[in-house]
């Protein structure tokens, strides 16, 4: 065997004194020459176990291989027979836990550069492969099938659904509430990290395959479920992903200047209020910002406001660094901008002036007791530990639950009490004819990737049903 | 894109538009509302749809100039089109036979009463209407409003038209006339709807306010609609917008419409010098 080749190639960053005061993206994207060195470290193993710890699949070691060779029309379409959104995979995606981390290299600390790689194809695609050429299409498996799927919702799991039934063969139309598709890739990942040219570039990919996109239709208002399936469709796909943001329910949480980091994140990244006044939709810009939450929305937060020009943006989580839910990259982009981290800390209340806007956040300090149900150690009160924390911006970013409209307007959908609806863990099956569902309406706000793998697998098991 | 068939200036500042939007005509129903953005930079606001036609597959909003977005909107004539027209939003109110019911409309709050009136008359009910403004030029759809009402009560603050005086004085009197109220409705601004539900609730009569507070999607995402309605917050765009109006936090509402004071005037200083 060749020697192993463990020095992994760096992806160039924006300086973080520049990007903290620009919405550009952070990462920059490899050249070519460094994605054929990158490439070039892959030893093409006979068991490709980074393809069994891809949620959707693709064929790794071959697009890097056609990398290695140069040949990227060759690795576009080996990326895109499986992923109709590596553009947005190769940034958001988790790869340091699913097909890096089942890297052969990764026992030697140096796992290939997956995500990176990804996102060099989808990006020389865009910047050399013209929208207008026909796109690389997988094999389509069969005819036109003559059968119509409506797909709900257009984030990762639509997206994916809807791509893979075009390819079938079958008619699909996505049904999307907002007025641009692409769901929470476009109210809320911001744009320093996953551009929207990109994600409208794989949205559009996905409209050239066939599928129609029915913007401002709001399901459960527009027409319900039962309509759509009454109407002449032969399958429903839920895609609607956890929308409804949640609340600490403290006092003081309704004062001026506390948002849901649904309600900022949306003004900021949908509705371009970075851009205020040229475009109408404002934000309010604190000097000292805090981020209630350790999640990747509660880091993309803190790192808008910082951009919005905050002097002091706060991270305030209850539990301490390790245990910090979002990816270790973005938290090291956070540090390395200057946001501050309160960790162990949790609100009791939020302090507000007669005009009820809010002053501060009153927090107790916590300690970890013994793990709870999630194996994660139980932050405690301390008692007569409060302390105050001044504060004219609040982002509450704990989460979020799927969005009820549906469900309440629908007959025979089984929900759980957090919400969420059953669906079958393999098939995406519910247990209403017709109706299958996956992403994060089934298991509450998780990744793009884990949304995509559900819509993907789906979409398999509808057209079986179809075509049965 | 959705096409202007009709636009009528009802008042000044207050515009008529009457819609294309077929799929929005089919579902509407009397107290829901649309969102609308009028193009790729205009922000979502909330409005209350006025009136439909399933036939027409149209639907009518009535809006009143109060910053950069309504200027903009107020500019387009028939003919002219706008990005997104979505709805129908929110809880339909609530129509049933109650018996009698005073319907108070205030301003812009009139075309909301209106079709609700409208509903109410039909499901059988007595419907008595006060319809209040300031002054008689910004007075529309009385004919409308009275042609649903048995009866009818009109006032202006300057006592330029009707009754002088505000709308709560002849809804105390219709408490106190010994005729039964049923029920109330009051739709108009902030500080009308407090003052109304505050003249009925001595007698305990149900009084249904509609709340606007800033939203962004409308369909219960963001939160930035929340209010207060009997100590438990409630996302106003899909729990309402019509709630209880002895149990909301009037002024918890009152501030939360205040949060984009500054940016609503730098928006229509700069609207405003590129309109010169």
């Amino acid at each position: 065997m060749a020697e192993l080749n463990l020095n992994r190639v760096e992806m160039p960053r924006q300086d973080p004194k520049k990007r903290g005061k620009n919405f550009n993206e952070v990462a920059l994207g490899y050249s070519l020459e460094q994605a054929k060195e990158e490439a070039s470290r892959c030893i093409q193993c006979k068991k490709r176990n980074c393809v069994a710890g891809c949620p959707v699949e693709v064929d790794i070691p071959d697009f890097i291989q056609a990398i290695r060779e140069g040949n990227m029309p060759e690795a576009v379409r080996i990326l895109k027979s499986k992923n109709a959104l590596p553009g947005i995979c190769g940034r958001v995606c988790p790869q340091e836990t699913q097909c890096e981390s089942t890297c052969t290299l990764a026992k030697k600390g140096a796992p290939i550069a997956i995500g990176r790689l990804e996102r060099f194809v989808a990006d020389w695609e865009r910047g050399n492969m013209p929208a207008q050429s026909t796109p690389p299409r997988p094999k389509a498996s069969g005819k036109p099938s003559g059968r119509k799927v409506a797909v709900v919702g257009s984030g990762p799991a639509g997206l994916t659904a809807a791509a893979d039934l075009a390819r079938l063969g079958h008619g699909v139309t996505i049904f999307e509430a907002l007025h641009v598709a692409g769901g929470v890739l476009m109210y809320g990942i911001p744009e320093f990290r996953l551009p929207k040219e990109i994600v409208q570039a794989e949205v559009d990919f996905v409209a050239s395959l066939g599928v129609k996109i029915e913007l401002d239709s709001v399901v459960g208002k527009l027409a319900t479920l039962d309509e759509i399936l009454a109407s002449g469709y032969d399958a429903v796909f839920l895609g609607t992903g956890a929308g409804l943001p949640m609340f600490l329910n403290i006092e003081g949480e309704n004062l001026n200047g506390i948002y849901s980091a649904n309600e900022f994140l949306t003004r900021v990244n949908l509705m371009k209020a970075y851009k205020f006044p040229e475009y109408d939709t404002p934000v309010k810009i604190g000097k000292r910002v805090g981020v209630i939450g350790g999640g990747n929305v509660a880091m993309d937060s803190a790192r808008c406001a910082l951009r919005l020009g905050a002097d002091d943006v706060y991270i305030i989580y209850r539990r301490s660094e390790v245990e910090l839910p979002a990816r270790r990259e973005e938290v090291e982009n956070a540090r390395e901008e200057g946001i501050q981290f309160k960790l162990l800390a949790n609100p009791k209340r939020f302090l507000g002036n007669e005009q009820n806007w809010v002053t501060g956040a009153e927090c107790y300090k916590m300690e970890l007791g013994e793990p709870d149900d999630s194996g994660r150690r139980r932050p405690v009160v301390k008692k007569g530990s409060e302390f105050v924390i001044d504060l004219d911006e609040v982002i509450v970013a704990l989460g979020t639950r799927p969005n009820p409209l549906i469900s309440s307007t629908t007959v025979g959908l089984e929900t759980t009490k957090y919400g969420t609806v059953v669906a079958d863990g393999e098939t995406g099956k519910t247990v209403k004819d017709k109706v299958w569902a996956g992403g994060d309406i089934v298991t509450g706000s998780a990744t793009v990737i884990s949304a995509m793998g559900a819509g993907k697998r789906a979409a398999k098991s509808i057209d079986e049903y179809l075509r049965g | 894109m959705y096409k202007i068939l009709e636009r009528e200036d009802l008042v000044p500042g207050i515009h008529l538009f009457k819609i294309e939007a077929p799929a929005v005509a089919q579902k509407a129903r009397a107290g829901q509302f649309v969102v609308v953005r009028i193009d790729e930079k205009g922000e979502r606001i909330p409005l209350t749809i006025a009136d439909w036609d399933k036939n027409e597959g149209t639907v009518t909003i009535v809006f009143m100039e109060v910053g950069a977005t309504t200027a903009r909107l107020a500019l387009l004539k028939e003919g002219d089109a706008i990005a997104d027209f979505v709805g129908p939003l929110g809880v339909p109110a609530e129509i049933d036979k109650y018996g009698t019911v005073v319907c108070v409309a205030g301003g812009v709050g009139t075309a909301v009463v209106a079709p609700i009136a409208r509903a109410l008359k039909e499901a059988g009910n007595k419907i008595f209407t006060i319809l209040g403004t300031r002054s008689k030029d910004l007075l529309f759809w009385e004919d409308v409003l009275s042609g649903v009402s048995d009866r009818m009560i009109v006032t202006t603050d300057d006592g330029s038209y009707g009754r002088k005086g505000v709308v709560t004085e002849p809804l105390k009197e219709l408490l106190g006339s010994g005729e039964k109220i049923d029920r109330v409705v009051a739709i108009g601004p902030v500080v009308m709807m407090k003052f109304c539900s505050l003249t009925t609730a001595p007698s305990g009569v149900k009084t249904v306010v509609s709340l606007n507070p800033i939203m962004v999607d409308g369909t219960g995402m963001c939160g930035c609609c929340r209010v207060s309605v009997g100590g438990e917050t409630k996302f106003a765009c899909v729990d309402g917008p019509d709630f209880d109006g002895h149990k909301v936090d009037w002024d918890l509402l009152a501030a939360r419409q205040r949060i984009y004071l500054d940016e609503e005037k730098c928006a229509y200083d700069e609207w405003q010098k590129s309109h010169s």
